[in-house]
C-alpha cells in the first residue's frame, strides 16, 4: 500500500489541523520533507511548492499519529494470537504510529537479547514505531529485580511486570529505590492479586450471574500501597489503565502532594461498563475487570479533570481457543488497537471534550509520560501524521480487524471517526484517503 | 406448535420467567405427581424422543430424576458423565456440541461446574438445553420442584415470608429460588455469615440477615443450603461446630419462625452441619422427602414442554 513519495516534500492542504500542544483545532496546511515536518501554519502557501507532492485533505482532520503506551503484541512466543507485523497493521488502519509493547512474551523481555530481538523484528516487520517496556523483576515473577541499568540502556523505555502487579511490598520498594537511581519510570498493573481471584468486577452483575468478584478494593488498596512507597522513595510512577472512581481521587491526591505519579486509562473504562459482560461475554472479560457505571463517570471526569493523563488502548489479543470457553476459564483482555481513535472520540461526539484535548491525550500525554519524541506537530518533528474524519460513522466488526485475533468488547458498536491515512517519518503506512 | 403457555426453546434459569410462565409449568407439574403416584407410571408423550444426560459433575440425585423424568414419558435415554477436570473445559464443550449434534436428541439436561457454560453450549447444540445446574448460576427445576412443594402444602406463594439460609455466595438454588419466589410475590430473607453473601445481593430483592433468630422471625419457609465442606476448613468458616452453632438449623431457632414453618432442603444433606436430624425428619415439618419426590414431576413438565418447543421449532427452521 505504501508507494514511495515521487517527489522529496509533501504539501497537506485543506486540512483541519488539531495540534493539542498549542491546543489549536481549525483550518492549516504542513509541508514536510526528509521524514520530519518542515513547516506547520494556518496559510503556509497559495501554491504549493513545486517540489512537493499536494495532499488535500478536504477538511478533513491532520494530527499527530497516536502513540499507544501500552499493547501486547504476543511476539515473541505467540504469534498466532498477534506479531509484530498484524499488530502493526493493525495499528495503523487504527491511525497509531507510535506503540510501547508490554514485556509478557515468552521469553520474558527481561534480558538484552530478548529486547534487542523485538526490537530488530519490529524494524523489520511492524510498520510502526515500536518501543517496549522492560521487566520489573525477573520472569516477571515478582521476586528478584531485572536488570534495569542495562536494559535502560538497550532501549526499554520504562519498567513494568505487565499484566501482573509487583505485589510483594519489599520488592516493589527496592524496583523504585533502584529505578529512581537511574529515574526510571515503574509502571504498575495496579491490583492486590490476593484479592483478584475473580472474574469480573464484584457487585451486583457478578450476584446475578453466580460469577467471582474482583472488588473495587483489589485496585484502590494497590495504589494507596504503592503511593506510600513512591513517598518514601521518591520515584517516578505510573499507574496503567486505573478503572475506579477512588483511584482517579488517589492519583488526584498523590499529584496535589507534589509525588512524582502518572497514570493512564483504556477505552473500555470509559466506555464501557460491568453490563457489557451481560450473558457471559467472554469478550467482555478484561483487566482490570469493567466496573460500574459510577466508576466508568468517574473516568471519564479524571479524564476531563487532567488527572488521568493519557488513554491507552491496552490491546490484549486473544484467540479463540481462550474466548469461546465458559467465562470463568476465559482468558482476559480484548483488542484495541483499530478502536482506539473511534472509541476515544466519543468523548468529544458526548460533549465532554474538545477535539484537541482528546487527541491530546493519545499523542502528546503518553509520550510526556514516556519521555518520547512524539505526538507533536512541531516544526522539526518526526513527520508522523494520521489523517481523520471525526464524523465518519461505522460499525466495529471485529471478524474484520487486521488483528490476528477479534476478540473486542466493542465488537458491533457503532463508532463515529474514521482514519483516512496514516504517515510515518513521512510515509505513507496506511491509506484510505479520497476512498 | 410450540406450547403458548411456556414458548422458550431452552430452560436455562428461573431468571426472566413470568408469573404465568411459572404457574403453567407448575400446573402442569401437578399432573404430573398423581401419575407418579399410580402403579403405571407412563405417560408415552415423549415416544421414541431421544434425552441425553450430559452431566460435568457428579451428582447421582438429579441425574436419576432427569433420568426417572424422562423414561416415564417414554423417552430414551442416554446418561454422559463427562470428567471436566481432565480435559480443556472449552474445547471439550464445543466439541461436546458437536458430537451431540450428530445424534440428534430432542432435549439435553447439562449440568456444569462453571456459569454460564450451560447457556454457552445452548448455543451451539441444535436442540432443548435443560440446565441442571450450571456453577453458583441457576438451578432451575430445582427452584420449580422447590415452588411446587410450598405451593401443594400452603397453597399459594404470594405473600409468604421465605428464608434461605447458608451457603449463598456459591448456590444456584438460592439464586434460581431469589428469582422464583419474588417472581411469584414471596418475601425472600437471607441469612448467612457475611463471607458466604455475595456482593451487593441486596439489589436482586431480597433482605439479607445475618442473624439466624433475627431472620427466621415469622418465616412460613425455611429453606436450609448445602454447605460445601471445603468451604468449611477456615477460608470461609473457622470450623464446622462454629458454624452449627450459629447458622444450623436445629429446634431452638426453629422456634422463631412460625409454628407450622415448613422446613426444606435441596440435598444432599450435611447432618449435624446445616441442619440437625432432628428437624430434618420431623415429618409434620419437613419437607425434604417431598421435595425429591415431586422434582420428578417438575422435570417431566419441562421436558414435555421442551421436547414440543423444539419439534415445533425445528419443524419451523427446516431442520430434520
Amino acid at each position: 500500500m505504501s508507494k514511495p513519495a515521487a517527489k522529496p516534500k509533501v504539501a497537506y492542504i485543506n486540512a483541519r489541523l488539531i495540534d493539542p500542544a498549542k491546543n489549536y483545532d481549525g483550518p492549516g496546511q504542513v509541508l514536510t520533507g526528509d521524514e520530519v515536518i518542515l513547516d506547520v501554519g494556518k496559510k503556509l502557501f497559495d501554491t504549493p511548492p513545486a517540489d512537493a507532492e499536494v495532499v488535500d485533505c478536504d477538511g478533513a482532520c491532520l494530527a499527530p499519529g497516536l502513540v499507544d503506551m501500552r499493547v501486547q503484541l504476543r511476539e515473541p512466543g505467540e504469534e498466532h494470537k498477534e506479531s509484530l507485523h498484524s499488530g502493526g497493521e493493525a495499528a495503523v488502519a487504527g491511525g497509531i504510529t507510535t506503540m510501547v509493547c508490554l514485556p509478557n512474551t515468552n521469553p520474558v523481555m527481561d534480558d538484552e537479547a530478548t529486547l534487542e530481538f523485538v526490537a530488530r523484528r519490529a524494524r523489520r516487520h511492524a510498520l510502526t514505531k515500536v518501543y517496549a517496556y522492560g521487566a520489573v523483576t525477573k520472569g516477571l515473577q515478582g521476586k528478584e529485580l531485572a536488570e534495569m541499568g542495562l536494559l535502560a540502556e538497550a532501549g526499554a523505555l520504562a519498567f513494568t511486570d505487565a499484566l501482573k502487579a509487583v505485589a510483594d511490598a519489599q520488592v516493589m520498594r527496592r524496583a523504585l529505590q533502584y529505578a529512581a537511581t537511574f529515574d526510571l519510570l515503574i509502571v504498575q498493573h495496579p491490583e492486590e492479586p490476593t484479592l483478584a481471584g475473580g472474574v469480573m468486577n464484584s457487585g451486583e452483575t457478578a450476584t446475578r450471574l453466580g460469577l467471582s468478584g474482583i472488588p473495587r478494593e483489589a485496585e484502590i488498596i494497590m495504589l494507596e500501597r504503592d503511593i506510600r512507597l513512591v513517598a518514601m522513595t521518591g520515584a517516578r510512577y505510573h499507574a496503567a489503565h486505573i478503572s475506579t472512581s477512588d483511584s482517579v481521587e488517589i492519583i488526584a491526591n498523590a499529584k496535589k502532594r507534589g509525588l512524582p505519579v502518572t497514570c493512564d486509562t483504556a477505552p473500555f473504562y470509559f466506555a464501557l461498563n460491568e453490563l457489557a459482560v451481560g450473558d457471559y461475554r467472554t469478550f467482555a472479560k478484561l483487566s482490570p475487570p469493567l466496573r460500574s457505571e459510577a466508576d466508568r463517570q468517574a473516568i471519564v471526569e479524571g479524564l476531563k479533570t487532567g488527572v488521568i493523563d493519557a488513554i491507552a488502548s491496552d490491546h490484549a489479543p486473544q484467540d479463540q481457543d481462550t474466548k469461546r470457553v465458559p467465562f470463568p476459564h476465559a482468558a482476559f483482555g480484548g483488542g484495541g488497537l483499530e478502536t482506539l481513535l473511534a472509541v476515544t472520540l466519543d468523548l468529544v461526539h458526548n460533549g465532554e471534550m474538545s477535539l484537541a484535548a482528546a487527541i491530546g491525550l493519545l499523542t502528546r500525554a503518553p509520550a510526556k509520560v514516556l519521555g518520547l519524541d512524539a505526538g507533536s506537530l512541531a516544526k522539526g518533528s518526526k513527520a508522523d501524521l494520521v489523517i481523520f474524519d471525526p464524523e465518519r460513522a461505522w460499525k466495529v466488526i471485529a471478524d474484520k480487524f487486521r488483528s490476528k485475533s477479534k476478540n473486542s468488547p466493542f465488537d458491533g458498536r457503532a463508532v463515529q471517526g474514521k482514519v483516512l491515512r496514516t504517515v510515518i517519518d513521512g510515509r505513507v503506512v496506511f491509506d484510505k484517503l479520497g476512498g | 406448535m410450540r406450547d403458548p403457555g411456556f414458548p422458550h426453546r431452552h430452560l436455562l434459569g428461573i431468571e426472566g420467567l413470568t408469573p404465568l410462565e411459572i404457574t403453567h409449568l407448575l400446573d402442569l407439574s401437578d399432573r404430573y405427581v398423581e401419575l407418579n403416584r399410580g402403579s403405571d407410571k407412563v405417560a408415552r408423550v415423549l415416544d421414541g424422543r431421544t434425552i441425553v444426560n450430559l452431566f460435568f459433575e457428579n451428582s447421582t440425585r438429579t441425574r436419576t430424576s432427569f433420568e426417572l423424568a424422562a423414561k416415564r414419558l417414554g423417552a430414551n435415554v442416554i446418561n454422559m458423565q463427562v470428567e471436566s477436570s481432565s480435559v480443556a473445559k472449552g474445547e471439550t464443550l464445543i466439541d461436546t456440541a458437536v458430537t451431540l449434534n450428530a445424534m440428534h436428541p430432542d432435549a439435553l439436561c447439562v449440568r456444569h461446574p462453571d456459569s454460564g457454560a450451560v447457556k454457552l453450549l445452548s448455543e451451539k447444540v441444535n436442540c432443548a438445553v435443560v440446565n441442571a445446574g450450571d456453577g453458583s448460576h441457576e438451578h432451575p427445576t430445582q427452584a420449580l420442584l422447590d415452588a411446587l412443594t410450598i405451593r401443594r402444602r400452603l397453597g399459594r406463594l404470594n405473600g409468604l415470608l421465605v428464608a434461605i439460609c447458608g451457603d449463598v455466595l456459591h448456590s444456584r438454588v438460592a439464586r434460581s429460588n431469589f428469582y422464583l419466589l419474588l417472581t411469584m410475590g414471596a418475601r425472600v430473607r437471607v441469612i448467612a455469615p457475611r463471607t458466604l453473601i455475595p456482593s451487593q445481593l441486596e439489589s436482586l430483592g431480597v433482605e439479607v440477615f445475618t442473624d439466624m433468630n433475627e431472620g427466621l422471625k415469622d418465616a412460613d419457609i425455611v429453606m436450609m443450603l448445602r454447605v460445601q465442606n471445603e468451604r468449611m476448613r477456615g477460608s470461609f468458616i473457622p470450623s464446622v461446630r462454629e458454624y452449627f452453632r450459629f447458622f444450623g438449623l436445629d429446634r431452638a431457632k426453629l422456634a422463631q419462625a412460625k409454628p407450622d414453618a415448613l422446613i426444606m432442603h435441596p440435598g444432599p444433606m450435611n447432618r449435624g452441619t446445616e441442619i440437625d436430624s432432628d428437624v430434618a425428619d420431623d415429618v409434620q415439618r419437613s419437607a425434604i422427602r417431598e421435595q425429591v419426590e415431586l422434582g420428578v414431576a417438575v422435570r417431566m413438565a419441562v421436558l414435555e414442554v421442551l421436547s414440543k418447543n423444539n419439534a415445533a421449532y425445528k419443524a419451523a427452521v427446516g431442520q430434520s
